[in-house]
C-alpha cells in the first residue's frame, strides 16, 4: 500500500482568499505579505486566469528533475512525497533552477551564501502526521490534503459526477511521470499558464538516455583504444626491425665475402 | 632569452596586465557582494557567460585528446612536435574552466563536495569528475616537461611506466565530458529552441569540438610560426585541414538530418532572432570553412588556412554559445545579456590563460626539437635503438 502523500486542488472550489499564501508564510516564517509570484518570501502564489485562480508551489514530482541533476545530492525525494533541500551539501550550480519543468526552485542571489527556495511540502508537519499548512488553511477545501492514491479516486469521482463541470483531466496524474500536487479544473490546463509540452515520461529519462551509455564507452572504448596502439605500435616495431635488417645484411656480406 | 616561435604582438603586455588587474577586482567584488550584485544571471537565467566560456574553452581545449590520440595511440608519428603544445593548451584551458566554474558556483566554498557527494544520476556529477580526473591526467601528461628542465627523472619514469593506460583514460574522459556538456541540455526539452535542443546534442557536441579542437592546434601553429620558425610542415597542416574538413561534414549533415527528422527545418525558413543565430553558427563554424578547406590551394596557404581555421573556432564559439544562452533566451521578453563585471572576470581569466601559455614556451621546451611526449614514444625509441629483443634468439643481429 502506497502511504504517498498528495494534495488535491480543485479549481472549481478556490475563491483566491490567499489564506493559503498565508498559512505558508507563517509556517515557514517569512515576512507576511501578498505576493503574486513564487519568490524567495513565497512559496506558494496564486495566479489568476480570468474568474479562476491556479496556486502555484513546488509539485513534488515522483521521480523529481531537481533531484536527478543536483551533483551532490543536495536535493532528495523523501518516501511521504516532499523534495527535500539541503542547503549544507549545495554548492550552487543552479542546475535544479535551469532543469526544474515548472521553473520552481529560487535563489538566493543577493546572498554571499546563497541557497535555493522553495516549498517544503511542510516534510516535518508529515513527519508529525498533520497536514501542510496551506491545505489546513484553505477555507473551502480546494487544496486538501491525503494519500495519493485516495486522493486521485476522490478527483475521477469529482470528474464524473460532473462532466460538464470539469475537463477530464488530472493533471500531475501522469505528467512528467506523476507529481504530488494534482489539480482538476473548468477548463483546459494550457489556459492556466500550465506547459502543455511536458509529456507523460520523467524528464530524467531523458538523461538517463545518454549517462547510461557512459560504462560502454569506457569498456568498449578502453578495448578498442588499447587494441589500435597493440596494432599500430607492432606495426612500426616490425618496420624499425626490417630496416635494421635491410642495414644489417649488406654489411655482413661485405664483412664475409 | 629570446624564443623564435613567439608571437610579435607589440603592446600586449600592458593590455594583458590591465585585463588582469581588471579580472581580480571583478572577481574580488563578486565574492565580496555575491552572484546577484555583480552578475546579470536571474532565477528564469541561472547560467550565463561563464558557462558559455566553460565550453568554449573546453571545446578549444579538444586538442589535448585528440592529438594525444593520433600521436600516441594511433602512431602518427609526423605530428610528434604538435603534442607537447597542443597538452599545453589543453592543461592550461581546462585548469581556466574550473577556476571560471568555481568562480561560477553560488558556494565557491563548496566546491569540493562533488569529490565526496555523488549523484550517479547527474550529468554535472559526471562531468564534475571528467573534470577532475582529465585535469589530474593532463597534470601527469605536463609534469614530464617541467621536470625535465629541472633534472628530475625518477617521477618521469613512473609517468612513462602509466603512460599507456593513462593516456586510453585521458581520451575516454575526454569523450565523455565533451559530449556531456551537450548532455546537460537533454533536460529542458520545453525551455531550449528546437534548433538546438535535440537527442544528438552529446553527439554533435562531441564531433564539433574535434574539429575545433584540430582549429586550434592549425591556428597556434601558425601564429606561433610568424617568429620565424615553422615547427608543422605545410603538408601536415593540410592534413589536419582535411580531417577539419571531413569532421565539419559530417557535423553538417548530422545537424541538419535531425532537424529534419525533428520537423525544426521549418523554423529556418522565416528570419528570426533564433534562425538568424543559427545561420550565423552553421555558415560561419561549419559550411563556409567546409567549402574553403575542400580547395587544396586553401589549405596549403598559409592565410587561407588561417581564415578557415579562425571561422571553425568562432562558428564553434556562436553554436555553444547559443546553446548556452540564445536558444534559452525567451525572444523579446526574456533576454540575458552578461554585466561588466562577467565579462571582465572572463577576460581577465583568458589574459592569464595566454599568459602562463608565453610564459611555460619562453621557458620550457614545448617547441623543441623532437618532443618527447609523455607516452611510448619511449619504447618505440627503445625498440628502434635495439630491435634484437624481437627476435626470440637474438643471434641473428650482430651487437655493433
Amino acid at each position: 500500500m502506497s502511504q504517498k502523500k498528495a494534495m488535491l486542488i480543485d479549481v472549481t472550489l478556490c475563491v483566491g482568499c490567499n489564506a493559503c499564501q498565508g498559512a505558508c508564510k507563517e509556517e515557514n516564517q517569512l515576512p507576511p505579505s501578498d505576493e503574486k509570484y513564487l519568490s524567495l518570501t513565497a512559496f506558494t502564489a496564486l495566479s489568476k486566469y480570468n474568474d479562476l485562480y491556479i496556486r502555484r508551489m513546488c509539485q513534488h514530482c515522483d521521480v523529481p528533475t531537481c533531484v536527478s541533476v543536483c551533483p551532490v545530492g543536495a536535493l532528495t525525494k523523501m518516501e511521504a512525497g516532499p523534495v527535500a533541500y539541503d542547503g549544507e551539501k549545495c554548492i550552487g550550480c543552479r542546475y535544479c533552477l535551469q532543469a526544474c519543468p515548472f521553473h520552481v526552485p529560487k535563489y538566493e542571489w543577493s546572498s554571499t551564501q546563497p541557497r535555493i527556495q522553495k516549498c517544503k511540502f511542510c516534510a516535518s508537519r508529515l513527519a508529525q502526521g498533520r497536514p501542510p499548512a496551506c491545505a489546513e488553511a484553505c477555507p473551502t477545501g480546494a487544496t486538501k490534503f491525503g494519500d495519493r492514491d485516495g486522493l486521485l479516486a476522490e478527483a475521477a469521482g469529482r470528474i464524473s459526477a460532473e462532466p460538464t463541470k470539469f475537463v477530464p483531466r488530472i493533471y500531475g496524474r501522469d505528467d512528467v511521470g506523476g507529481t504530488s500536487m494534482l489539480y482538476i479544473s473548468p477548463v483546459p490546463f494550457e489556459q492556466l499558464g500550465f506547459d502543455a509540452r511536458l509529456g507523460k515520461t520523467p524528464l530524467p529519462m531523458l538523461t538517463m538516455s545518454a549517462l547510461s551509455k557512459v560504462p560502454n564507452v569506457l569498456s568498449v572504448g578502453g578495448v578498442m583504444l588499447g587494441g589500435i596502439w597493440w596494432i599500430t605500435n607492432r606495426r612500426s616495431e616490425v618496420q624499425a626491425f626490417e630496416a635494421t635488417e635491410k642495414k644489417n645484411r649488406p654489411s655482413r656480406h661485405e664483412d664475409n665475402p | 632569452m629570446s624564443f623564435p616561435g613567439l608571437p610579435r604582438m607589440t603592446g600586449w603586455r600592458p593590455i594583458a596586465t590591465i585585463l588582469i588587474l581588471a579580472g581580480a577586482v571583478a572577481a574580488t567584488a563578486r565574492f565580496a557582494f555575491g552572484l546577484g550584485a555583480t552578475t546579470n544571471l536571474s532565477d528564469a537565467f541561472p547560467w550565463g557567460l561563464w558557462i558559455g566560456f566553460d565550453f568554449l574553452g573546453i571545446g578549444l581545449a579538444a586538442s589535448g585528446f585528440t592529438i594525444v590520440a593520433a600521436v600516441n595511440l594511433f602512431h602518427a608519428k609526423e605530428y610528434e612536435p604538435i603534442v607537447r603544445p597542443a597538452i599545453l593548451t589543453a592543461f592550461i584551458g581546462y585548469l581556466l574552466v574550473v577556476l571560471v566554474l568555481i568562480i561560477d558556483l553560488g558556494r565557491p566554498d563548496h566546491f569540493w563536495h562533488p569529490m565526496v557527494m555523488w549523484n550517479p544520476k547527474s550529468v554535472m556529477c559526471e562531468i564534475s569528475w571528467c573534470l577532475m580526473l582529465y585535469t589530474t591526467v593532463l597534470s601527469l601528461e605536463f609534469a614530464p616537461i617541467i621536470l625535465e628542465k629541472f633534472n628530475i627523472h625518477a617521477p618521469i619514469k613512473w609517468i612513462h611506466a602509466i603512460s599507456l593506460p593513462l593516456m586510453i583514460f585521458g581520451v575516454l574522459l575526454s569523450t565523455l565530458h565533451q559530449s556531456s556538456f551537450g548532455s546537460l541540455y537533454l533536460i529542458v526539452p520545453n525551455r531550449l529552441h528546437a534548433l538546438w535542443y535535440t537527442p544528438l546534442l552529446p553527439v554533435l557536441f562531441f564531433v564539433s569540438c574535434i574539429a575545433s579542437g584540430i582549429s586550434m592546434v592549425i591556428l597556434e601553429s601558425l601564429i606561433l610560426s610568424r617568429g620565424g620558425r615553422d615547427y608543422l610542415p605545410t603538408p601536415l597542416r593540410a592534413n589536419l585541414a582535411k580531417i577539419i574538413a571531413v569532421t565539419l561534414a559530417v557535423y553538417t549533415v548530422v545537424r541538419l538530418q535531425d532537424l529534419l527528422a525533428r520537423g525544426a527545418l521549418r523554423e529556418l525558413t522565416t528570419l528570426t532572432y533564433y534562425s538568424l543565430a543559427f545561420y550565423a553558427e552553421l555558415l560561419i563554424g561549419f559550411v563556409i570553412p567546409f567549402a574553403l578547406l575542400l580547395v587544396e590551394r586553401i589549405r596549403t596557404s598559409r592565410r587561407g588556412l588561417y581564415a578557415a581555421s579562425l571561422m571553425v573556432v568562432v562558428g564553434f564559439a556562436f553554436n555553444r554559445m547559443n546553446t548556452a544562452i540564445t536558444g534559452l533566451e525567451q525572444y523579446p521578453t526574456q533576454t540575458y545579456f552578461p554585466s561588466l563585471i562577467e565579462v571582465f572576470i572572463m577576460l581577465g581569466i583568458t589574459a592569464v590563460g595566454f599568459s602562463a601559455f608565453s610564459f611555460i614556451v619562453k621557458h620550457f621546451p614545448i617547441f623543441e626539437g623532437a618532443a618527447v611526449a609523455p607516452g611510448l614514444h619511449h619504447t618505440a625509441v627503445a625498440a628502434q635503438a635495439n630491435p634484437g629483443f624481437l627476435s626470440p634468439d637474438g643471434g641473428d643481429l650482430e651487437p655493433s
